[in-house]
């Protein structure tokens, strides 16, 4: 493997592990607060991709200006999936609401089918010119992708350290009896936890989409990866999540130079497995 | 449909929901009986589907086997290879958590789908397994009589020897372990130790499933197992007949099944553009049918005697 390859699969792992970074936090987030596996959240990602593509196929928008219109119309339907089911499992055993998030996956899913048809879509038809630096492919696409991800992040840092919301956030995350006894609104703050879970997960899939194609199955295909992010990280820590999705990208590719790519997501599981045995709370200490 | 298509439907329809009781008994041991989480259950179900048609089918040049071995050589074979496949997996996340361990076998499942799609000289790939064979008798009358035979068969076997493990030591250990951890560590029990054989003896069962399953068809590709339908729709069939119960198990496989299949006989008779997209309909209403469950009778049709 020459140095250019090395970095042009370096930069392919940027890219999905941005994709990885954004679903793995809402998946940290919500295990952190709701102390669940929301096994539907890729699923949720694919529903937000969709939603982009309904409204750049209907008010013709470009790419970047149907991304905020899917991530509120994703975070609506996630605030709304758990008022009229999780909402009930709060009290039963975690195992309930594992076993409902997936029943909820396979309804997101369904969904998207009964509405948009089993096929494949992209957003804009025709091929994109990649810019050349030094011997390295870099696609527009995925300068988007990484700009845009960049910039969501950091607003979800603003908010996470400054905000009142946030620090409730971070405090019901850590200490979710303590928070109560502390005065915070808990129920506040797990309608925005979905809230901004669905709106990360809604960018994680309109990303996806932009680099591949839409089809029904587009982002259960990487729920592992991503819960291999979140747990890497540290369960829990939205941070340790973006470690988490930029290592388990950038592992995913190098590995193609050495194994059948098609066992990529195996990669995942391997390094996902291997975090749980040897060191369970992630790189970061995550939660218990 | 004349009387003799609505038979040979009918007996269609009992033997396979009579595979999916079995598969769901293997499920009840993991969850009902020891409280350990499997979403991976496509994966053992593949295991058992592929070990019996690589042994029984015919010579093939293009991959290993086939051996053409007896078809009761085959359905050993395969409750052996998935209990195998499950120790080595049980292993490896035995101490794991509830929600870490559903994550773990919903990987192992997609592992063992990515090795069945690649591997072509195992499993012939995406083109799948022709010719496994199917159950003939001529002493007994038509095939399907005698599938529906092997099957029954295979449901009472399952059920009487889960049924005598729940009542045994083993059993009550195994409830202990899921009530109540840490006394029965205090009581000097080997915890892991239980949870693995418990792992694998249902595992063996998933195994079985898949294994009639492949005889039932006589051809298998990795479509079939996929998480939707053996995991899911298994999962379902559990929790409404009521987990920790052995009948409820077999209740829940049948009358979930009836609710598939049934309304597939109505969605098939849509406009053909339209079939495609009912079987998603169909999908969406077993998603919202196991939230009904969940919120109003949790403990399901026949619930968990203790």
């Amino acid at each position: 493997m020459t140095i250019t390859d090395f970095l042009q699969l370096i930069i392919f792992g940027i890219v999905s592990g941005a994709i990885f970074a954004l679903g793995g936090i809402g998946i940290s987030v919500i295990f952190g607060i709701l102390r669940f596996a929301h096994l539907a959240h890729g699923d949720m990602m694919t529903f937000g991709a969709y939603l982009a593509l309904a409204a750049i196929t209907s008010l013709h928008l470009p790419v970047l200006a149907a991304l905020p219109i899917a991530m509120i119309g994703t975070a609506a339907a996630a605030i709304a999936i758990d008022y009229v089911f999780y909402r009930r499992f709060r009290q039963a055993r975690p195992v309930v609401l594992l076993i409902s998030s997936f029943g909820i996956a396979l309804v997101l899913r369904s969904a998207v089918q009964l509405i948009w048809g089993p096929g494949n879509y992209v957003y804009e038809s025709g091929i994109s010119i990649p810019y050349v630096i030094f011997d390295l492919r870099i696609k527009p696409d995925h300068l988007l992708i990484v700009a845009s991800t960049i910039a969501i992040i950091v607003a979800f840092h603003l908010f996470l350290t400054y905000t009142r919301l946030g620090k409730a956030m971070r405090a019901m995350s850590d200490d979710p009896d303590l928070a109560r006894v502390s005065g915070v609104d808990t129920e506040r703050v797990v309608v925005w936890t979905w809230a901004i879970g669905g709106a990360l997960a809604a960018a994680g899939g309109v990303f996806l989409a932009l680099d591949t194609q839409l089809n029904p199955l587009l982002c259960w295909n990487i729920l592992l990866p991503m819960f291999a992010a979140a747990i890497v990280g540290g369960i829990g820590r939205p941070y340790g999540a973006i470690a988490g999705g930029l290592l388990i990208g950038i592992v995913e590719e190098l590995s193609t130079s050495f194994i059948d790519p098609a066992y990529k997501p195996a990669v995942a599981f391997v390094i996902m497995v291997a975090v749980l045995l040897w060191r369970p709370t992630g790189i970061l200490k995550g939660t218990t | 449909m004349d009387m003799g298509g609505l038979l040979n439907y009918a007996i269609f329809f009992a033997t396979f929901a009579g595979i999916f009781a079995v598969v769901a008994l293997g499920l009840n041991v993991q969850w009902g009986l020891s409280g350990q989480f499997n979403f991976g259950i496509a994966g053992f179900f593949a295991v058992g589907s592929y070990t019996t048609a690589i042994l029984t089918s015919e010579p093939v040049a293009t991959r290993i086997g086939g051996f053409d071995l007896p078809i009761v050589v085959g359905l050993i074979a395969a409750m052996i290879l998935s209990a195998l496949v499950a120790w080595a997996v049980g292993w490896v996340t035995a101490g794991l958590r509830t929600d870490y361990l559903a994550i773990a076998t919903i990987g192992v499942a997609e592992c063992i789908r990515l090795i069945v799609k690649n591997e072509d000289w195992l499993t012939n790939g995406v083109r799948g397994i022709p010719g496994i064979p199917r159950l003939a008798a001529d002493w007994f009358g038509p095939s399907p009589w005698i599938m529906l035979l092997l099957v029954a068969a295979c449901v009472i076997f399952a059920y009487a020897a889960i049924e005598a493990a729940r009542a045994s030591p083993w059993g009550r250990l195994q409830l202990a372990i899921r009530e109540n951890e840490r006394g029965a560590t205090a009581a000097g029990k080997n915890i892991a130790r239980a949870r693995l054989e418990a792992f694998v003896f249902g595992a063996a069962f998933m195994g079985l499933g898949g294994a009639l399953y492949a005889h039932l068809f006589g051809f298998i590709s990795p479509e079939a197992f996929g998480p939707n339908f053996s995991t899911f729709l298994v999962w379902v069939m559990l929790i409404a007949g009521g987990s920790g119960n052995n009948k409820g198990a077999i209740l829940g496989s049948f009358v979930i099944w009836l609710i598939w299949s049934g309304t597939e006989i109505l969605t098939n008779r849509l406009p053909v553009e339209y079939v495609n997209q009912a079987g998603a309909l169909r999908l969406l209403l077993i998603g919202l049918l196991v939230q009904v469950v969940l919120i109003y009778r949790p403990q399901g049709l026949l619930p968990e005697k203790l």
